[in-house]
C-alpha cells in the first residue's frame, strides 16, 4: 500500500502522458492522471480532480500535484471537501519533476507528508555539495557500464532499493556528490557509460547498502 | 428591509444575465493578458448556476449561496470557478439556515466571501485581481450600513466602489494569476475578474433596488 499522486492539469494529454512518464519510474503506485474539461476542452475539472483523489487513496493517502494556478486551487479545494483532508496534500512543487520525485518517494514507501516533501524539493536548486564534506563511513567504487549511466531510471533504481537500508548513501562523481536518496540529486550529477562513481555509506546497514549498490551497477540495474 | 430565498434566486439569475450579456467584453479583457477564457467560462458556470434553480430552487438565501458556489466550481474550469466558488460558499457558511438576509447578515456574507476569495487564490490588494475591487465594495458596504443604508442602499455603494477598484486594475502590474506572467506588459489593461466581480455586484444591487 503506497500513497497514491493525482496530475492535475489544465490539458488531459499533459497530465496523461505525465503519468504514463512517472509510472515508468514507479511501478507499483497508483499514480491518476486529472486534466481538462470533460468536453475535452482545457481547463479543471473540479468532480474529476475529486474523483481521482478518491481512486488514489488506497489508505495510505494521496499528494495531489498541478501546473498553473487555478489548477492549485481546484486541487485544494477538492482536498477541503473530502471526509479527511488531513489524508490528501497538494504538494507545491513543480509538474514534472516533480511526479517524478513524488512517484520514486511513493514507491519507496514513505508516508504522503515525506512524498509531497519530495515533490517541493524538486523545485530547488539541488546541492551538489563538493566531495569531501562527508566524513567517515564505508566507500567503494563503482564504474557505470550501463547504456544511459545515472540516468532516470537507473536513478530511480538506486534510490529505491537505497531506502530499504538504514544507512546514509552519498554518491561522488569527480569533485560532486549527491544524496542517494534523491533521484534528482543523482540525475544531476550527470555521471554516463564508463564513468567511476564513488558510493559512500554510514549508518547500521551501510555495509548492506553499498552491497546492494554495487550489485545493481555490476547488474546494469537490470537494464 | 430583508431579502427572502426567492428574491436572492432572483438577483442570481439577474447576474447570470449580465454574465451572459458581458460575456464577449469578459472574453475580450482576458484575452488580452490571459487565457482568454474567462467570459465563457462564467457564463457557462452561471448558466448551469440558473438550470440547477430552475431545477429546485432552494428555501433560503444560504442554500440559494450554496448551489451558487457548488455549481460554479463544478463547471467553470478556470480559476473564477474556484475563486467565485469559494467566496459563495463561505457568505452561505455565514448566512446558515436564516430564512432572511439583513444588512447584518449581508455584511457577514460580504466579508466572508472576500476572504474566501483571498484565502483560495492569495492575492492581496494591488495584485490587480478580483481582490482590487471587492475589499473597496467591503469597506463601501460597511459604510453604507453605518449609515442606515438598507440592503438595496448597501449592494449599490458596494458596486460602484467595485467599479472603481476595478477601474484601478488598469494601472497595476498583475502579480497573481496567468497575467502576472506578462508583468509590465498588462498594464493599461483592466483585469477581467475584477471587472466580473464589479458586474455581479452591480446586478445584484439592481435586483435588490
Amino acid at each position: 500500500m503506497s500513497v497514491g499522486i493525482v496530475l492535475v492539469s489544465h490539458s488531459a494529454k499533459l497530465a496523461e502522458g505525465l503519468a504514463e512518464l512517472a509510472a515508468q519510474m514507479a511501478p507499483d503506485v497508483t499514480i491518476v492522471p486529472a486534466g481538462g474539461l470533460s468536453d475535452g476542452s482545457i481547463g479543471t475539472d473540479y468532480d474529476e480532480v475529486v474523483a481521482a483523489t478518491q481512486r488514489a487513496d488506497s489508505g495510505a493517502g494521496v499528494v495531489l500535484l498541478y501546473d498553473l494556478g487555478s489548477a492549485q486551487m481546484t486541487a485544494e479545494l477538492a482536498v477541503e471537501s473530502l471526509a479527511d483532508p488531513s489524508a490528501a496534500i497538494v504538494a507545491d512543487g513543480p509538474l514534472v519533476e516533480g511526479a517524478i520525485a513524488a512517484a520514486v518517494a511513493a514507491q519507496a514507501g514513505r508516508d504522503h507528508k515525506a512524498v509531497a516533501e519530495a515533490a517541493a524539493a524538486a523545485g530547488l536548486p539541488e546541492d551538489l555539495e563538493p566531495a569531501g564534506t562527508t566524513a567517515g563511513g564505508a566507500e567503494i567504487e563503482l564504474e557505470l557500464r550501463n547504456e544511459v549511466g545515472l540516468h532516470a531510471r537507473p536513478a530511480a533504481v538506486l534510490v529505491r532499493s537505497l531506502s530499504e537500508f538504514d544507512a546514509e548513501v552519498t554518491v561522488r562523481l569527480g569533485d560532486q556528490e549527491a544524496d542517494g536518496h534523491s533521484v534528482l540529486g543523482l540525475m544531476s550529477l550527470g555521471a554516463r557509460q564508463g564513468d567511476r562513481i564513488r558510493v559512500q555509506a554510514r549508518g547500521p546497514q551501510a555495509s548492506a547498502a553499498l552491497e546492494k549498490a554495487k550489485e545493481l551497477v555490476d547488474g546494469n540495474f537490470g537494464e | 428591509m430583508s431579502c427572502k430565498s426567492e428574491g436572492v434566486a432572483a438577483a442570481v439569475r439577474a447576474a447570470a444575465a449580465v454574465v451572459a450579456e458581458h460575456r464577449a467584453e469578459l472574453i475580450g479583457l482576458d484575452r488580452a493578458i490571459g487565457d482568454g477564457d474567462h467570459g465563457e467560462n462564467l457564463n457557462r458556470g452561471f448558466t448551469a448556476v440558473v438550470a440547477a434553480l430552475d431545477a429546485g430552487p432552494p428555501d433560503t438565501p444560504g442554500g440559494v449561496l450554496k448551489l451558487v458556489a457548488t455549481t460554479l466550481i463544478s463547471k467553470v474550469g478556470g480559476a473564477a470557478g474556484p475563486l467565485y466558488g469559494t467566496a459563495f460558499l463561505r457568505a452561505s457558511a455565514k448566512l446558515g439556515t436564516a430564512a432572511d438576509l439583513d444588512v447584518p447578515a449581508l455584511l457577514d456574507a460580504l466579508r466572508a466571501g472576500l476572504e474566501g476569495v483571498q484565502a483560495r487564490g492569495k492575492a492581496v490588494g494591488g495584485d490587480a485581481t478580483m481582490v482590487d475591487a471587492l475589499i473597496p465594495a467591503v469597506a463601501a458596504a460597511e459604510k453604507a450600513a453605518e449609515d442606515g443604508g438598507d440592503v438595496a442602499a448597501v449592494l449599490t455603494a458596494a458596486a460602484d466602489a467595485a467599479d472603481r477598484g476595478a477601474e484601478s486594475t488598469v494601472d497595476l502590474v498583475p502579480r497573481k494569476g496567468r497575467a502576472s506572467y506578462l508583468g509590465e506588459r498588462a498594464v493599461g489593461h483592466m483585469d477581467p475578474g475584477a471587472r466580473s466581480s464589479a458586474l455581479l455586484l452591480r446586478a445584484f444591487a439592481e435586483a435588490a433596488s
